[in-house]
C-alpha cells in the first residue's frame, strides 16, 4: 500500500513531504523505545510511536525508513520536522492510540519486518 | 584507494543533536557506493555509541576510517568507564536513569546492540578514566 493509503487508514493529519506519499510500503513497527527499534527491526518501512523528540527522527534514518506516524495524537516539534524534511521522510499524526493504529494497518495488509 | 578519515566531536550536554555524526558519515557512505546492508550495520552501530556517549560519559569523540576492506570506528570518552563490562554486555541491563528512558533509551540494548551489528568488537574501560569501543565492518 501506499504513505498516503496509511494516512486515510489512521484519518491522520499529514505534517511533511506531501510529494512522496505514493511511496510503497508494506511493513511497519511500533514501538515507544527506540533501542528496541534499533534492536529488532529489520526492513521496516514505517514507524507507528507515541514518543516526540529528535531521536526518533534518527533512529527511523539510520533504519532506512520512509514515515513515521505519531500516535495518541502526539505533535513533533518544528526541528523535528525540518529533520525529518531533510531526510526525505513523510511525518504523520493520527489521534488513534498505538494498538489500533498498528491493529488497523495489520488488517489493512501491513506486516512487521519478519513477515507476520 | 587512500582510506578517508574523519574525526566527530561529540557534545555531552546536548541529546538533540546526538546521532548527527552517524546520520553524516550515512550519508557519506552510501555517496561512496557502499551496500545498504554495510551502512545499516556502520550507522545502528555508531549511533548507538554516539548516544552512549552522550548519555553515559558526557560527550566524546569518534573517528571512522573508511579503506578498502572495512570501515573502522574508535569511540572513545573521558566517562566514568564501566564497572562490569559482562553485566553490560547482557541484554536488558542498564545504568541509564529514568528521564534517559523517557527519550527512547536505556532499555539495555546498546552496547548488545553495536556488537551485533559489527564484524569486530573491542572494549577497552576502566573506572574514572573513560571507556574506548574498538569497531569495525567489514565491507564484502
Amino acid at each position: 500500500m501506499t504513505v498516503r493509503e496509511v494516512m486515510e487508514v489512521l484519518d491522520a493529519d499529514l505534517i511533511c513531504r506531501e510529494d512522496l506519499l505514493s511511496t510503497e510500503v508494506n511493513t511497519a513497527c511500533g514501538s515507544d523505545m527506540m533501542s528496541d527499534v534499533l534492536a529488532f527491526v529489520k526492513e521496516q518501512a514505517i514507524l507507528l510511536t507515541g514518543l516526540v523528540n529528535a531521536q526518533v527522527v534518527r533512529t527511523a534514518e539510520m533504519m532506512d525508513m520512509h514515515c513515521i506516524v505519531f500516535v495518541r495524537g502526539k505533535r513533533p516539534g518544528l526541528d523535528m520536522i525540518e529533520l525529518a524534511e531533510d531526510r526525505d521522510m513523510v511525518m504523520l499524526c493520527t489521534k488513534m492510540e498505538m494498538f489500533t493504529a498498528c491493529g488497523k494497518l495489520y488488517s489493512a495488509g501491513l506486516r512487521g519486518g519478519s513477515g507476520v | 584507494m587512500d582510506s578517508l578519515r574523519l574525526h566527530y566531536d561529540v557534545p555531552g550536554d546536548d541529546f538533540t543533536r546526538a546521532g548527527a555524526a552517524s546520520g553524516d558519515v550515512k550519508r557519506m557512505l552510501k555517496q561512496l557506493g557502499i551496500s545498504p546492508t554495510v551502512i545499516r550495520n556502520v550507522a545502528v552501530a555508531m549511533y548507538e555509541g554516539e548516544i552512549n556517549l552522550v548519555i553515559h560519559a558526557g560527550g566524546g569523540e569518534i573517528d571512522v576510517e573508511v579503506s578498502e576492506t572495512e570501515i573502522s570506528m574508535v569511540l572513545s570518552d573521558h566517562g566514568p568507564g564501566i564497572e562490569d563490562v559482562e553485566l553490560a554486555m547482557k541484554e536488558g541491563y542498564s545504568t541509564a536513569p529514568d528521564n534517559i528512558r523517557c527519550l527512547g533509551f536505556g532499555a539495555g540494548m546498546g552496547l548488545p546492540n553495536i556488537k551485533k551489528y559489527t564484524d569486530e568488537f573491542r572494549i577497552e574501560t576502566e573506572v574514572g578514566v573513560g571507556t574506548t569501543l574498538f569497531l569495525k565492518v567489514y565491507i564484502q
